[in-house]
């Protein structure tokens, strides 16, 4: 959808900051839409997850061919969402980092990535009581609702002229 | 391995209030019929099919008790062999730890959601600043002498 802002989320995975992106009307950049082309296609060439000899590839553009390579494969399903990021928000201390996203190198990259890339950064400490809960809410609802809601195409128009005046000139 | 299709999604509908139980929310979508797979957990529902189908029944559950009620988007469909417990020989399925550790703070999120929006709607009634109608004078005046 081109009316919406597309918000990075750290943690990739997370219920509650997808929900909270796409409640105040973003989308949110998650893994789950990534495993989700992977494993959905209907040519599997390498079941049963569908990792092929291109991915690493793809994982090669963002870390150094000494890196681990499991810092490599998630890199191949991140690295493109890093990419189309427009906002980020960040969370700190996320409880459970284990499992496929635990991963600290990893972590530690992306968001090197991301904070190198100088779009909107919230960073926000996970809430651990229910003061830090409502704070944690309304930071990310008015972070979400700075950010613009609709693309006006201004400037997309601006490129698109310059060339007509261009050949104009010649 | 369950039949995949391309241009469907999975939604997860992760459930956190005190009116909507899972099975009201599943039922709900039964009697809308849609065609998606609805497949119920502990914590709320798997929602797979045609995206628009998905995202038409994942608003109407949505608005049962829209902040209690978290939704996210699952890569493999419901019932999909390689994330099945049941062909994997038991044990939690992979993603089940931390989606249960932001099950536990879901409660506190809600009620947050819940004060945000009071909050908005009393700043929209007083938001308005405007000049006082004579009328609406007379009535104070009317109101303060009357006492």
């Amino acid at each position: 959808m081109n009316f919406l802002t597309k918000v990075f989320i750290y943690p990739v995975n997370s219920l509650i900051l997808a929900d909270l992106v796409e409640r105040f009307g973003h989308k949110p950049l998650t893994m789950m839409n990534q495993v989700r082309e992977k494993v959905t296609n209907i040519s599997l060439d390498s079941p049963p997850l569908n990792i092929t000899p291109e991915d690493p590839k793809v994982g090669l553009r963002y870390a150094a061919v000494e890196v681990p390579p499991g810092v490599r494969g998630r890199m191949a399903l991140i690295g493109p969402l890093i990419e189309e990021t427009e906002a980020a928000i960040i969370v700190e201390n996320p409880p459970t980092n284990f499992g496929c996203v635990g991963c600290n190198r990893t972590n530690e990259l992306m968001k090197y990535l991301v904070r190198s890339k100088g779009v909107p950064i919230l960073e926000v400490r996970y809430p651990e009581s229910d003061e830090d809960a409502r704070d944690f809410v309304n930071k990310i609802a008015a972070f979400l609702k700075s950010l613009p809601t609709e693309n006006t195409g201004e400037d997309t128009k601006v490129e698109e002229k310059e060339p007509a005046e261009k050949e104009g000139e010649k | 391995m369950t039949e995949i299709k391309q241009n469907e999604i999975t939604k997860y509908i992760v459930i956190s209030s005190d009116i909507v139980l899972p099975a009201d929310a599943a039922m709900k979508i039964y009697e809308s019929e849609f065609p998606v797979t609805v497949k119920e957990t502990c914590f709320g529902l798997i929602v797979t099919g045609p995206e628009q189908d998905v995202l038409a029944v994942v608003e109407k559950i949505r608005q049962l008790d829209k902040n209690h009620i978290f939704v996210k988007d699952r890569g493999f469909p419901a019932g999909d062999d390689r994330r099945c417990r049941a062909s994997r020989g038991g044990g939690p399925r992979p993603g089940f730890h931390f989606l249960r550790e932001e099950v536990g703070m879901l409660p506190a999120i809600g009620a947050a959601l819940d004060e945000l929006e009071a909050k908005e709607s009393v700043n929209e009634k007083h938001g308005e600043k405007r000049r006082l109608k004579v009328s609406d004078l007379e009535k104070i005046i009317e109101a303060e002498l009357s006492r």
